[in-house]
């Protein structure tokens, strides 16, 4: 061992001491919150508890519900898809009042666990409630949100073409490259222009382009790169941080392509890459969550929830960095656009829109 | 306690083994004695102890005023590590704190059998692949391939129960081991090394299933989710413990164990009292004498991977026909690293089939126990991985655990020759 590492270990090693020399702190005596036997706890998929997507978004929004409401909250963590199964059961037998389970893939371990536990109640992100069982279900119609992300694409786009890509052609996913292709067709009959889709067509599924990754930014990247070669100037990427990838191409292009995000606000998430979202169309998994919480605590959860732009459980983010760019006859319409969906006037065809 | 060399007499022409540093290492790690595992694992949870501490935010403040009150932090500590472990225990072997009822008490010990399953089944393919002489990486592309065979049978075949389950069972043995055979006779044929095609391989089923599971014939058109159709209920392993009064029908042990404990009596018959297995050890121990005595190697290293491809593709079958995964159908993740897992499960079971039945059962009982842990104590189930990782890793240094623990034992000077890199 040279001179160097010992001396470094000496200082880590006195560094260590001095620290151990501190007061003991007074004792803290917590305040007892006025609903302590509330106990709200959700078992994460396999993307973890910070994935900056929706099993951060659910925790972010127990927490903020049991801060409301008071009472305990906890998380467990999911390493394998075995796991669902008994993580929910052993979240059942610590006595949470509330379980959460996080995404379709864990309906059915979610169906199996409340068929044993029938007073159990739970709560599940992105599936449907379930008939004669306690499982709230909270679901989100992105359809409505891409279909303003289209036309705004189609009312920004200086080449008319805009494109979109997926992460892998399911329902989830394709269901905001429907609504995006929905809003550009809207756009170019009430304009008489004739804007294209590059990477999907509603009627025509099979011929999308999908990354097959949610994580994989290289494919990201050489996808947008074909596409702004193809003359496309607007990117719609539905792949998670595979998306990453398109907001780098884009902004090697110095300002003439630009992204539109999903999920969650692009600049919060991404704030590298703000310079280049145009917008993001969001997802309020948190709101949906937090307002379960709040509810489970004053008795039982009956229906479902369903986010769309008449509750804003989805919507349009800010503009950011390009709000002096879009002009505002065009906010205008988009807000025009927004009443008209919710109140039905403009009718939107995804098949892949959740059913209530 | 001396040494028990269990690989001795099993491995004849051991003595002359060719060189290579990949070879030596699994040699030092099969011919190690039961001693040296069982201390392993009482250091490696020593460690995972002193993880549980450090993670601990509570217990990591007590310290930062150790000298004020050292009571402190050594009780924060005591507490912290006995509630996990007691949590550990609690979730994998016995409950104290349940209703008494039969349901209740066996139920820790049925998810540990439940998680052991798999393990048991991957474990033993592994090691009847180094017994062989090869190094199958390829366990997570042969599961796959296991599971896509007995989903696709499972929900086409409409049958009795017996039927179904034992059609799909068969399938999965299939997709396996053709899968597996393909690494042998690439290797057999070309010498290209196994390591490198089955990790290639893997990239290869994963890439299948993905695109497999978007496919109309496959996928399921009444859900979201990237799934493929449910097998029929004909199709599930049937549950074991259901028959119990009062919770039974949450009890996930399913008839997969049974079929992982014919395969243990299988593999033990195969390796020891077999013309067949008699080869794989002698190809496995030294090709070269091998071939000089007659036997083909080629032909040795293909059964060598078609049995152990099948064993491989069974745990792809109890993947999707048991009780692991509520959908009973095909996910782009369906494999939950198992095909890796069994890699150590393999290691730590010496690669001999009784071994693997001790190992498996650890490994299930840490598995299940983990989850126990994570969900009262709010310790990270990644503590778990790492402590099944350190148990592995002192396995494979024998000479450290016998330092540490001031034991006699040989294998010092061997092992310092390990860590040369691979030419196998």
């Amino acid at each position: 061992m040279s001179k160097g590492i010992r001396l470094a270990a000496g200082m880590a090693g006195l560094a260590l001491l001095v620290a151990a020399c501190g007061e003991k702190p007074k004792e803290e005596t917590s305040g007892t919150t006025a609903n302590s036997d509330y106990k709200a706890c959700m078992v994460t998929d396999t993307g973890g508890i910070d994935d900056r997507s929706f099993n951060a978004a659910s925790w972010a929004g127990i927490q903020a519900g049991i801060k409301q409401v008071g009472g305990e909250e906890k998380f467990i963590a999911s390493s394998s898809e075995n796991d669902y199964v008994p993580n929910i059961t052993g979240l059942v037998k610590e006595n949470c009042t509330l379980v959460v389970t996080v995404g379709g893939l864990m309906g059915e371990a979610t169906t199996e666990a409340a068929g044993q536990n029938p007073n159990q109640q739970f709560a599940i992100v992105d599936s449907p409630t379930v008939e004669g069982q306690k499982i709230y279900g909270m679901q989100f119609n992105t359809a409505e949100s891409s279909f303003l992300a289209g036309y705004l694409a189609a009312g920004m786009s200086k080449t008319g073409k805009v494109a979109t890509f997926g992460g892998m052609a399911i329902p989830p996913v394709t269901i905001f490259m429907d609504g995006f292709w929905e809003g550009v067709q809207h756009y170019n009959k009430t304009k008489g222009k004739d804007v294209q889709v590059l990477g999907w067509d509603e009627t025509k599924p099979k011929s999308g382009s999908m990354a097959d990754h949610f994580n994989n930014q290289a494919k990201g990247k050489s996808i947008t790169q074909n596409f702004i070669q193809q003359g496309a100037d607007i990117i719609f990427p539905v792949a998670g941080g595979t998306g990453l990838g398109a907001a780098a191409a884009a902004k090697e292009t110095n300002g003439k392509a630009s992204v539109i995000w999903v999920d969650t606000d692009g600049c919060e998430f991404a704030s590298q890459y703000c310079d280049v979202f145009l917008t993001s169309v969001l997802k309020d998994v948190k709101g949906a969550v937090e307002n379960a919480v709040v509810n489970g605590s004053k008795g039982e959860l009956t229906g479902g929830y369903l986010g769309d732009l008449e509750n804003d459980g989805t919507g349009l983010a800010p503009f950011h960095q390009f709000d002096s760019k879009v002009p505002a006859e065009l906010k205008t319409e988009l807000e025009k656009i927004k009443t008209d969906i919710v109140d039905g006037k403009i009718e939107i065809t995804s098949p892949s829109q959740p059913k209530g | 306690m001396s040494e028990q060399p269990t690989e001795k007499k099993a491995a004849p022409a051991g003595e002359k083994a060719p060189p290579g540093g990949l070879r030596r290492v699994l040699d030092e790690i099969l011919q190690g004695s039961w001693l040296v595992t069982a201390l392993a694992v009482v250091l490696a949870l020593f460690f995972g102890a002193i993880m549980i501490i450090v993670s601990d935010e509570e217990v990591r403040g007590t310290f930062s005023y150790f000298f004020a009150a050292p009571g402190d932090a050594l009780s924060a500590s005591w507490t912290a590590v006995s509630e996990a472990y007691g949590a550990l225990f609690r979730g994998a072997v016995w409950n104290p704190e349940s209703s008494w009822n039969v349901a209740t008490a066996i139920a820790p010990f049925s998810e540990t059998l439940t998680e052991a399953t798999p393990l048991l089944l991957g474990g033993l393919a592994i090691g009847l692949a180094f017994r062989s002489g090869l190094f199958n990486i390829g366990g997570q592309g042969q599961l796959i391939m296991g599971a896509i065979c007995a989903t696709l049978v499972g929900f086409t075949v409409q049958g009795p129960v017996v039927v179904a389950a034992v059609l799909a069972v068969l399938a999965g043995i299939a997709g396996g081991a053709l899968y597996g055979a393909l690494v042998g006779l690439l290797k057999a044929r070309t010498g290209a090394h196994e390591v490198i095609v089955t990790i290639m391989l893997n990239y290869v089923a994963v890439s299948f299933l993905v695109w497999l599971i978007t496919t109309d014939a496959v996928k399921n058109h009444e859900r979201n989710e990237p799934l493929s159709k449910s097998v029929s209920e004909a199709a599930e392993l049937p549950r074991l413990l259901s028959w119990l009064p009062e919770g039974g029908g949450s009890l996930r042990l399913h008839a997969g164990l049974l079929i992982a404990a014919a395969a243990v009596f299988f593999c033990w018959w195969l390796l020891n009292r077999s013309t067949l297995g008699f080869e794989l050890r002698a190809v496995g121990a030294n090709p070269t004498a091998a071939r000089t005595a007659g036997m083909s190697v080629g032909r040795s290293q293909i059964m060598a991977m078609l049995i152990s491809g099948g064993l491989m593709g069974i745990v792809g079958a109890t993947q999707v026909l048991g009780t692991a995964n509520a959908n009973n159908a095909l996910t782009p993740s369906i494999d939950a690293g198992l095909g890796f897992t069994a890699i150590t499960v393999a290691l730590l079971g010496r690669a001999s089939p009784v071994g693997t039945v001790f190992a498996a059962i650890l490994f299930g009982a840490l598995q299940a126990g983990g989850r126990a842990m994570q969900a009262s104590s709010g310790v990270s189930i990644e503590i778990v991985t790492v402590i099944q990782a350190l148990i592995v890793l002192f396995v494979a240094a024998p000479p450290l655990v016998r330092g540490l623990f001031r034991l006699k034992g040989a294998g010092g000077s061997k092992a310092a020759l390990a860590s040369k890199g691979w030419n196998g």
